[in-house]
Formats: C-alpha cells, structure tokens, sequence
C-alpha cells in the first residue's frame, strides 16, 4: 500500500484497510507529537497551509504536526489579506504555491475545490475543509480517538445534535459503517441526518435508530458523539431553546451511563456539554483535539511518501 | 401522407439526421451539441413532427458526421432519440442513443457554492447514473450535487 502523492479529499476514497493503515502509523507517531520523542522524518519538506477562510484550530493542529516531525510550515496567512493572490483564482494559486512547497493542505469555502486544487497541483493535497462537503482529517481524528479510547469494530455510538449539516457526522457515520458500527442519531426533527445519507449507510447493513432524546439512549452506547446545534439554524428562537436543553450532557444524564462511555466533540462547544463534565472519565473532547496532531502527522508523512 | 411528411423532411446527401427525439426538445438538442450560430454546416429541425410513436422533433445536420460520444449526450435529455449517419442520400449507420457514463462542459451544476459555477478555468463533470427509482440521474464530481430533473434546463 503506498500512500507517495495520495490526495486526501474525501473520506469516501479511502477504504476500511487504508483507513486502519493512517491510523497505525498515527499511533506510532504519538510520542512525538506529545513530545516525548524527536523525529526529523519531514526534515527538508515544505507544507504550505492555504486558507481561504478562518479556523485557527485545524491549522495549529497541521503546524504543530509539520514542526514535530521537523519540516517547515509556509504558512500563507489569512489569503483575503495576501496581496500576492489577489484576484487570482485558485487554479493559478494552486500551481504557483505546487512550486513552493512539497504538500499543499487547502481550506476553501466552495464546495469541491480540493477535488479541482488535486488536478493542478503538481504535489499532494490536504483537504482542511471545503465547504459544507468534506473535512476528512477531522474524520480521520474522529475515528483515531475513538480507537484509542473505546474500540472501532461494532462501535455503540451515538450522534448528536446537528446531524442535518454536520458534515464531520456524515463522513464519520459512513467511515464507521466500515466498521460494523450500530449508530444511534439524535437531533431535533428540524436537524435529522437527510435521508439519502441514512440509505447509503443501510446499504452497509449499518444498525440505525433515530431518537430525539440523550436520555433514552445514554444507557445503550460506547460513545456520544456531541455536535453544536446552532441557534440560527431555527426560524423560532423558542424552538431552539427547548431543543438546547434537551440535547445536553449534564453530570445527571451521565449518572445512567455506562462506566466506559466516552464523550466527544469537535470542538468548539457552546452549552452542549456542561463544564462539569470535563472533569469525569467520560470526557474525551480535549484528548480528541490533541489526537487531531498525531492523525495529521500521519497523513503527511504518508502523503509526502517518508512513510510507506 | 408519406410523401407530405417528406417534404417536411427533407432528404440530405451527406450528413446527421437526429430523429425521434422528444417533442419540443430540438433546441435543446442543439444546446447539448453546443451549436450556436458560430457552427457552420446547414442545419434543418422540424419540431413536433407526427411519427409512428406520436409526434417528435428532427434535426438535421448538412455536410456534418458528429461524433458518437458528442451525440449520445442527447440520451440526457432525449433516451429514445436515434442517430442516422447518411453519405450520398444512404443511410450508413443508424444508432439509438446511448446514455454516456460521464459528461463534461454540458450541464451546470445546481449547487450555487459548487466550485463549477465560480470563474475557475475548469468545465463541470458529471458521472451519470440510470436507475429503475430516479431515472437518468447526474452527480457532480466537484461538490458531488446530484442533478435528477430538470437536466435540459441545466444545459450550458
Ligand atoms: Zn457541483
């Protein structure tokens, strides 16, 4: 299996081997992005990091990932403020910047332009979002936490929230369905995950239930996966306050679960999970944001072909 | 009857003759086949012609043989269309169309955030599908919208 030049642009590229084959090599990176060991396996590599929109997290998460593994970070800045590509379009960007730099990881807001940055680049490239379609090293992130934590293969896991827009939920329930996993969506009806994503997943022989209630289900899953319902996502302010409360981890909902529940969450959270959880054994959020380094870690070395 | 219905339609000597095609869809016939008033050869429709299977539109292409691939384009929006090729007033070749599996340049993609409809130097992609439930469907292969009616009036 070689990963040398692989685009990572959707989840849906990948199958179940090649998934299991990022996440080992993500496991083995670990130590270094605690920084417990030192690896200069990027040494001379340059990772250029082009964001045509704001989202600090997913590109700390790709720097600290480049610098652990001692390669150097050509960080673009903010791209609506760099003169250098004013008026350009992205193709011409994507080719010049292929010049500079040994991998490209692009966040862009129109939906497919890592699919189009992946036929003019002349090196791999990193989808960090494009958008309201893929974020696949979030998925990756998502899957390598709830491996480390819990167990992969005939997953108990519940979804909940916004699972309507969500685009994290639905390229992870389709990854988790490689798995086996018996899924458990929760949102309110004005957010339920669209229906052709529920038959794509049933064609896997996926288990699927639909609930609207934590409570109902916190007894009967290995892992709640939380998501960020937001306000303006309801016509009715009213509905949306009843919907907040409903959809939320408190220390008393936790008191029926199972005592190896893990809780995650993509981060960042509003009221959905109360601070009091944080504390407990269950909350995994801030380990999960962490394991995002080492995932990202992996999936450049594999891109850029110093890991087979 | 016969001899009226050929004078509508006339012969030609060398060239295309699209026919069967649903009513009313000539003109998008030529959209698909990206004729615009820059295209040279002589060029003959009859809309809502009467046929054996009810009434039809024909087109006809003079001095022209259009490619295969270019003319099954017409499967999208006309299935039953059927495709003469005619050299010296014979009729060489005749085809249905077939529906091809990926088109290129031809339709728009619905979606307003789709990277296809920004001013990037690229054509929109589409895989195309047929099932029993949805009919000719098509998939964007950029922002992965799926197009399942309205295709003719998507035509670029
Ligand atoms: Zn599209």
């Amino acid at each position: 299996m070689s990963f040398k030049n692989r685009n990572v642009i959707s989840m849906k590229d990948f199958s179940r081997k090649e998934i299991d084959h990022v996440l080992d090599t993500a496991e083995k990176l670990e130590p270094v992005a605690r920084g417990e060991e030192r690896s200069r396996l990027l040494d001379g590599k340059i990772i250029a990091l082009l964001f045509f929109e704001p989202s600090t997290r997913t590109r700390l998460s790709f720097e600290s990932a480049t610098q652990r593994l001692g390669g150097q970070v050509l960080n673009l800045g903010s791209v609506e403020a760099s003169s250098v590509m004013k008026g350009e379009n992205l193709a011409d960007t994507i080719r010049v910047i292929s010049k500079y730099a040994d991998l490209i990881v692009l966040r862009h807001p129109l939906d497919g332009s890592a699919r189009m940055a992946a036929e003019f680049a002349g090196v791999p490239i990193i989808n960090g979002g494009d958008g309201s379609l893929h974020h696949p090293t979030q998925t990756f992130l998502d899957l390598y936490t709830i491996r480390r934590e819990s167990h992969l293969e005939g997953l108990k896991i519940a979804m909940a929230g916004d699972l309507k827009y969500g685009r994290t939920v639905h390229s992870l329930c389709h990854a988790l369905s490689l798995y086996g996993a018996e899924i458990t969506l929760v949102s309110p009806p004005e957010l339920r995950m669209p229906q052709e994503i529920i038959r794509d997943l049933q064609k896997n022989n996926i288990r699927i239930r639909e609930n609207d209630s934590l409570e109902e289900i916190i007894d009967d899953v290995e892992v709640l996966y939380m998501t960020r319902v937001q306000r303006e996502r309801f016509p009715d302010p009213e509905e949306y306050e009843k919907v907040k409360n409903r959809l939320k981890v408190t220390g008393d909902l936790l008191k029926n679960a199972d005592s190896s529940l893990k809780i995650l969450h993509p981060l960042p959270r509003v009221n959905e999970i109360s601070p009091e959880v944080d504390s407990t054994p269950y909350a995994c959020y801030f380990k999960q944001a962490f394991y995002g380094v080492p995932t990202r870690m992996a999936l450049l070395a594999l891109a850029t072909g110093v890991i087979e | 009857m016969k001899e009226k219905r050929d004078l509508k339609i006339q012969a030609i000597e060398n060239g295309t003759v699209i026919d069967h095609i649903k009513a009313g869809q000539a003109l998008n016939v030529l959209r698909i086949l990206g004729i615009s008033s820059a295209f040279r050869a002589t060029i003959s429709f009859v809309m809502n012609a009467p046929g054996a299977a009810g009434i039809k539109d024909v087109v006809k292409i003079e001095g022209k043989e259009l490619s295969v691939e270019e003319l099954n384009r017409i499967a999208l929006i006309s299935p039953k269309a059927t495709i003469n090729i005619i050299r010296d007033f014979e009729v060489v070749q005749k085809n249905k169309v077939v529906l091809p599996s990926y088109v290129e340049g031809v339709v728009r993609c619905i979606n307003p955030n789709c990277i296809s409809n920004s001013s990037e130097p690229i054509k929109s992609k589409f895989s195309v599908v047929q099932s029993e439930e949805d009919g000719v469907t098509l998939r964007c292969l950029y922002c992965e919208h799926v197009i399942s009616e309205n295709i003719a009036e998507n035509l670029l």
